[in-house]
């Protein structure tokens, strides 16, 4: 699975204002609403799921990056989008560290395959240093979904 | 002081696959043992005390698995990783 299978492009975010765990999502959730991707009336559903999964284990996998996700019967198909906080996040990270990547992902309660294809790619991209580096730079959503698309090209893993 | 190499091979039976808080659970389990982990499915071979490195084998249900204990507690850590695979990672089906 590649990131333009789920990440919803106009709610990409290079610019994060939350600085902590609920706001980061509610500002990311937020951006999936704006762009059409979540109905109204399922957002605050959908952001109170997200923070039970939270409560279950930190979805901070370490190198400064989170994938704060959860099943929802609201969305057909796996509906996700990408934040950047340059400042970076406290959200009781595996390995303590800031988050600053964040990779938030809505998936169809009977589609647990596209959900694990889709943390892949996530952990499979970020596994490159470079690639890493070059999203917690990005100045501006443009520049993020570039990055996105050359690694979807192959472009940083061999 | 002997280092030991064990293998046991697992299927991944919980519905959800290896999915972020299996893996996690996984990782956690693992490093609490001296021993070198691996996880082996097909020929791609990880790192089993890396969450990220667990995550990209997109291991779904039904998934064969090798695990691989290199260390003088590799006996114990096949054990209780085995069991923690066997027990679905205790893992409740209404959250995720």
């Amino acid at each position: 699975m590649k990131f333009a299978d789920f990440v919803s492009r106009e709610a990409v975010r290079a610019d994060l204002t939350a600085d902590d765990k609920e706001s980061v999502i509610r500002e990311m959730a937020a951006a999936l609403l704006d762009a059409g991707k979540i109905a109204p009336t399922e957002l605050e559903g959908i952001i109170k799921a997200i923070l039970k999964r939270e409560e279950l284990g930190s979805t901070g996998i370490g190198r400064g990056v989170a994938v704060p996700h959860t099943k929802h019967p609201s969305v057909d198909r796996l509906v996700g989008t990408v934040g950047v906080s340059s400042e970076g996040v406290d959200f009781d990270s595996l390995d303590g560290e800031k988050v600053n990547l964040f990779f938030l992902l809505i998936s169809p309660p009977d589609r647990p395959g596209d959900h694990l294809r889709a943390l892949e790619n996530v952990s499979r991209q970020l596994r490159d240093e470079q690639f890493c580096k070059f999203l917690k730079q990005a100045k501006n959503a443009e520049e993020i979904l570039q990055l996105l698309d050359e690694a979807d090209n192959n472009q940083f893993v061999s | 002081m002997s280092e030991v190499k064990v293998q046991r091979t697992v299927i991944v039976t919980n519905p959800q696959g290896l999915h972020a808080r299996p893996a996690d659970m996984f990782v956690k389990l693992a490093s609490r043992f001296e021993s070198k982990i691996e996880l082996v499915k097909d020929s791609e071979r990880v790192d089993g005390k890396s969450i990220l490195a667990i995550l990209t084998l997109a291991a779904a249900e039904g998934t064969r698995l090798s695990i691989e204990a290199t260390g003088r507690d590799a006996e114990q850590a096949i054990d209780a990783l085995v069991e923690l695979v066997a027990q679905n990672f205790a893992e409740d089906e209404t959250l995720c």
